[in-house]
């Protein structure tokens, strides 16, 4: 029997726009297992960065249960939130988000601090997550020495330098042309393997199969897809 | 935690150093303005002081001009003075310019200077070598001469002046004593003109007969309980305008302590002035702080909100942004005071007074920055902190 580490039953999101309430997700129930590596698919605005922020703590949701790895999201502080974000979550953007400023070991070493590890094991971590990623030669190269393919790696070493719950990526590929989202993807299929659950949110159906499990998202509703379908 | 706030602080500081530069330039002129009032002020109020303890606390300065009848004070009249209760001792000065001779050399523009024993017994420290006058020399009236370091070095350089014979207006006197290389023999001659070309005391009555006057027009009196001092000084005044028959503007009688104290008045009125401008370009110098620490923030919402995905708490925002903008501030106030302390160096070698590292003025100075830092860096780190991460992460 396979863990359960995230479960959302009728999660409702709405923004307030101008007086009009807009209902961004309108009852979203979905259930995720250890290890799984998981494709959110959807268009354009259909609400796939909403869902993901509320995945990840950054966001919390209108209405609706969300427990996250046996704890009740809604009744948690704001630095309880914090807390989560740091141990549980690896954050992955489409566009990198590394600190411009700091090497990539730096970078990597980002979380780390939040998470009150001692400098010592911060850069042991970082060069070992670093080394994981396929970038030992580039332990202090700052992102605009790196391509994009580098800097996207330099960030999933970040997301995984905290050991995370789960991998929670929005477009990770999305500004990669499509060779080097391919590399990407194959290193985030290894992580799976390796027992990372990942959360993937793509438009891409391409991309999504990679993923062992599909779900669409379509006018604020999930449905669950099979592979063969996209 | 805390130190990875100020490296993060010092390399966002360092990475931008023109704007930061600019954004500390207020606080540097406010702190450097500071440190260079307070320390010009308390040097000159500082010299000014040293002058006035070096001619005596503790001590009335008489002048006695007296009346077209009666010119100044007869020798009774100055004993009477002396017999006034709590009054230690009373001298005449008298000054005048004459030139010296000793064997072949002539010197001239001497300030010869009459006094009595009183003289040297009341300044203690000013004799450096040798004796001053007693009240044998006085009363015996001896030809002795005390002399100061000028002459001694123009007339008997390298020599022993003791015992020595000069020439003065065509009389001789022994040489007995010298002094101290800074005395100034009283409040006059303190503030008048000191291009003379030295200084040599001899006995008042001997300074009279040479300048052909009979009366006394200056004197000090020495009184020994300062608590005193009001009720001598309505005793000396009461004896004066007896001599003078109670006619105006026949003497004046300077208090020194309250010279003194006037003095230290005027210090505080011209501190509290001068740092309260110096402050107005202080408070522009933290506006300046909150611009930019107001711009970092917006520039950097991105990065505020990644670190919030990563775990940072808010608290943790505030205190980045908060070691930043006091950083700034601190970093401005100290070359504020380095800067401040070397124009008061160079203001101190220019008028002439003596430069004194004034520990209050710099730690005025670091503290009033570090205080703008919080205050004015308080609202930009607030408001890091509570941005919302995914409004931050969004705007990109
Ligand atoms: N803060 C907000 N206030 C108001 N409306 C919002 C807010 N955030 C998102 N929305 C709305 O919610 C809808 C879904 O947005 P979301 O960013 O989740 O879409 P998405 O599926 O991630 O799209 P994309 O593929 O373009 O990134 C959009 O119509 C958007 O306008
Ligand atoms: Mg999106």
């Amino acid at each position: 029997m396979e863990k359960e580490i995230l479960r959302m039953t009728n999660i409702v999101k709405t923004y307030k726009m101008g007086g009009e309430d807009q209902v961004v997700l309108k009852g979203i129930n979905l259930t995720v297992n250890e290890g799984e590596f998981i494709s959110i698919l959807g268009p354009s605005g259909s609400g796939k960065s909403t869902l993901m922020n509320i995945i990840g703590c950054l966001d919390t949701p209108t209405s609706g249960e969300f427990i996250l790895d046996g704890r009740n999201v809604s009744d948690q502080s704001e630095k309880q939130l914090s807390k989560i974000r740091s141990k549980e979550i690896g954050f992955i953007f489409q566009s990198f988000h590394l600190l411009p400023r700091l090497s990539a070991k730096k970078n990597v070493e980002l979380p780390l601090i939040y998470a009150k590890i001692t400098k010592q094991e911060r850069e042991e971590i970082a060069v070992n997550t670093l080394i994981r990623v396929g970038l030992d030669d580039k332990l202090n190269h700052r992102p605009n020495q790196l391509s994009g393919g580098q800097q996207q790696r330099v960030a999933i070493a970040r997301a995984l330098s905290n050991n995370p719950t789960i991998l929670l990526a929005d477009e990770p590929t999305g500004s990669l042309d499509q060779s080097t989202g391919k590399q990407v993807m194959e290193l985030f299929t290894e992580l799976n393997k390796e027992g990372r659950t990942i959360i993937m949110i793509t438009h891409d159906a391409n991309i999504a199969t990679y993923a062992n499990r599909i779900v669409k998202i379509l006018d604020g509703y999930l449905s669950e897809g099979d592979e063969g379908d996209a | 935690m805390l130190k990875e706030s100020i490296i993060m602080s010092w390399q966002n500081i360092v990475g931008n150093k023109m704007r930061s530069f600019l954004t500390i330039l207020g606080i540097v002129i406010g702190v450097s303005a500071i440190i260079a009032l307070i320390t010009i002020v308390q040097g000159v109020i500082d010299e000014a002081n040293s002058q006035f303890v070096d001619l005596g606390a503790g001590k009335i300065t008489i002048q006695a001009y007296g009346t077209p009848l009666k010119r100044g004070l007869s020798y009774s009249e100055v004993e009477e003075l002396s017999t006034i209760e709590n009054v230690s001792g009373v001298t005449p000065s008298l000054s005048i310019s004459s030139s010296i001779v000793r064997e072949e050399n002539l010197l001239e523009d001497v300030s010869i200077e009459g006094k009595n024993e009183v003289f040297f017994r009341e300044s203690k420290d000013i004799i450096s070598y040798g004796r001053g006058f007693n009240i044998l020399d006085m009363e015996s009236k001896n030809k002795v001469a005390v002399i100061d370091d000028d002459i001694q070095k123009t007339l008997f350089t390298g020599e022993d002046p003791l015992g020595e014979n000069i020439l003065i207006n065509g009389t001789n006197y022994t040489i007995v004593g010298l002094v101290n290389e800074d005395s100034s023999s009283d409040i006059m001659s303190a503030f008048g003109s000191t291009d003379s070309n030295g200084k040599v005391f001899i006995p008042y009555t001997a300074a009279m007969n040479m300048a052909g006057v009979g009366n006394i027009t200056a004197l000090d009196i020495s009184v020994s309980d300062t608590n005193f001092m009001d009720q001598v000084m309505d005793d000396v005044e009461l004896a004066l305008n007896k001599a003078f028959n109670y006619k105006d503007d026949s003497f004046n009688v300077i208090n020194l302590d309250s010279m003194i104290e006037a003095l230290e008045t005027m210090q505080n009125m011209f501190t509290t002035m001068l740092g309260g401008i110096a402050s107005i370009s202080l408070l522009v110098g933290g506006i300046g702080i909150m611009n930019m620490m107001l711009v970092s923030v917006s520039e950097r919402t991105t990065e505020i909100g990644l670190r919030k995905a990563l775990g940072a708490e808010p608290s943790n925002i505030q205190v980045q942004f908060l070691i930043e903008a006091i950083f700034l501030s601190l970093f401005g106030g100290l070359i504020g005071v380095i800067l401040g302390l070397w124009i008061s160096y160079a203001v101190s070698g220019v008028i002439g007074t003596t430069f004194k590292l004034s520990t209050s003025a710099i730690s005025l100075g670091v503290g009033f920055s570090a205080g703008i830092g919080i205050i004015f860096g308080w609202a930009p780190a607030r408001k890091a902190s509570l941005l919302n991460p995914i409004d931050a992460l969004r705007s990109v």
